[in-house]
């Protein structure tokens, strides 16, 4: 099977090509490791990081930005942002501070992205 | 008090030079900022993919700014919020900034230097003159994005984008996520002002389709958005009748472009590019104005934040080395946009202020394939900068060593797209 792509591991946008069967794949195109690696978890198992937010009481927004601490399968990408979706918190917040742990079973936990004062 | 750096503006930019200015050795820096908090847009950039450059990791906007915000303070670098910088005067040797807020009232602020870090706006429905009546439901993408992520306010349910700059394709993104149906991002031109990356994980990765050389014609709608018609237009940008489609929708998304903020520059005298829209700077990004200095999206619209902080430690060298009586001004070239290029930043190069070597940064006005970008000194080849390709959104860096700059007394630097030499 072969399969193209863009790399979107960083702004460079490398276009990749992705051969091979069942855990047995070469991918050209790439200018670093990263792009090796995506190319394979594309054709295996995608992944993505999901950025969002959550309410948070006290302080002088109404939202805390959040997201997953590592990447989560594509597929359920969907099913994180209802979890998060459900999340709560009380100001005051620490960026890094896990809102929600082991999203969804993916073992990745859910963090803020800003640390934001009680006010 | 005498202040030695005064910077308008905390966003990326300003956080950036100012804590480059007072690791020069600037004493008296003061950040002015409007917002009720430091980091600028990046606040509501809550999407990851910032910093690779910088931090060697994909951050968050608000991570990314936090960092920032966190070395200012180890710095003890003061700053005042709320702030509108309303009028800066250049009276020699010193500067004079004038400056409201709820908190100090009215002030005006002395200064050596002055750093403009004002970042850039959007364009707005009223700038790109679609046909129709005014309705609630038309946004810029930016505004949506501070509604969404900010506030806590969902901007609408079923979606039409016109544009297909970053922030556009972010929101296409980041309203699916939300629960919102984005039926379409309409780009008049025949490839994408995005980054390639955001048209893959914001696009297709959620199948929302992108439509090039196509337009908003109409909006339709008296009170709320109703419906948008979408024509395609042929290669002089023209509509084509026939081709006439509309699109059901409560919300359009406007992502068309940003424009460097620069009514305090312009009021000051400051001289403005007409290229960028933004001033005229050197390397060390000081603008016609003596002890006036200028970095990130007020100089040209950038299209990655860690450009941003690269270009204002330059500015905030600068400023420093202005306040010590350090900085030289030779004024040794100027640089030409030649064939294929839209602009060039800096406009003027000092070679003794630069450190080991400068990077030009440079637009090019089309899709260029199997082509190169390449410097010259009246007609010598000095430099060559090759990539797979070439689009109009995304910067060119182009890296000289100040080495091959020396070689020459003084002249013009031609940045050129030609094709890629074969191979000998």
């Amino acid at each position: 099977m072969k399969k193209e792509m863009i790399c979107i591991s960083c702004p460079m946008g490398c276009h990749l090509t992705v051969e091979g069967e069942d855990g047995n794949y070469t991918v050209t195109g790439n200018t670093c490791k990263n792009g090796e690696i995506y190319g394979i978890q594309e054709m295996t198992n995608p992944q993505r990081v999901v950025p969002s937010t959550v309410v948070i009481k006290g302080a002088m927004l109404s939202r805390l930005p959040v997201k997953t601490a590592d990447t989560v399968p594509k597929g359920k990408i969907f099913d994180v942002m209802k979890a998060i979706d459900e999340v709560v918190v009380e100001a005051p917040v620490k960026m890094g501070d896990v809102v929600l742990a082991d999203v969804c079973g993916t073992g990745v936990d859910v963090v803020a992205t800003k640390s934001m004062a009680a006010c | 008090m005498i202040y030695d750096v005064v910077i308008l503006g905390g966003g990326p930019a300003g956080l950036a030079a100012a804590i480059e200015a007072k690791k020069e050795g600037a004493e008296n820096v003061l950040i002015l900022e409007r917002d009720r908090e430091l980091g600028g847009i990046l606040n509501q950039c809550i999407h990851n993919g910032f910093g690779l450059h910088t931090f060697k990791e994909q951050l968050t906007g608000p991570e990314y700014a936090e960092r920032y915000i966190d070395m200012a303070a180890e710095l003890n670098i003061p700053y005042e919020l709320n702030t509108m910088v309303l009028d800066m005067q250049d009276n020699g040797d010193t500067k004079m900034i004038h400056a409201i807020s709820e908190e100090n009232g009215y002030q005006a602020l002395e200064t050596k230097a002055v750093i403009l870090t004002m970042g850039c706006r959007e364009r707005t429905a009223g700038a790109i003159g679609i046909p129709g009546f005014r309705p609630s439901g038309v946004f810029t993408a930016g505004t949506a994005q501070r509604f969404i992520n900010m506030e806590g306010y969902m901007a609408g349910k079923e979606v039409v984008i016109l544009g297909s700059g970053d922030i556009g394709l972010i929101m296409a993104r980041r309203m699916t996520l939300e629960g919102a149906h984005v039926k379409a991002v309409c780009e008049i031109m025949p490839y994408s002002n995005g980054l390639t990356r955001n048209i893959v994980q914001c696009l297709e990765d959620y199948d929302i389709p992108l439509k090039l050389s196509h337009t908003i014609t109409f909006i339709h709608g008296k009170d709320r958005v109703e419906a948008v018609t979408v024509m395609q237009v042929d290669d002089k940008l023209k509509p084509i009748p026939g081709t006439e489609e509309i699109i059901e929708c409560d919300t359009l998304l406007l992502s068309v472009g940003l424009i460097p903020e620069n009514e305090i520059s312009r009021g000051a005298g400051v001289e403005i590019d007409r290229r960028t829209n933004g001033p005229v700077v050197s390397e060390l990004r000081q603008t016609s104005i003596p002890g006036v200095f200028a970095s990130g999206n007020v100089v040209h619209v950038h299209d990655l934040v860690d450009f941003v902080s690269e270009e204002s430690v330059l500015a905030g060298k600068g400023a420093a080395r202005y306040v010590k009586g350090e900085l030289k001004n030779e004024d040794n070239f100027t640089t030409v946009n030649g064939d294929g290029i839209g602009y060039v930043v800096p406009q003027h190069v000092t070679v003794s202020n630069i450190d080991k070597d400068l990077t030009f940064y440079m637009r090019v006005r089309k899709v260029f394939e199997g082509s190169v970008v390449n410097a010259y000194i009246g007609d010598e080849k000095i430099a060559t900068k090759r990539a797979q390709k070439f689009v109009p959104a995304e910067m060119v860096n182009f890296k000289i060593k100040k080495s091959v700059l020396e070689k020459y007394p003084n002249g013009e630097i031609k940045f050129v797209v030609e094709p890629k030499e074969a191979k000998k």
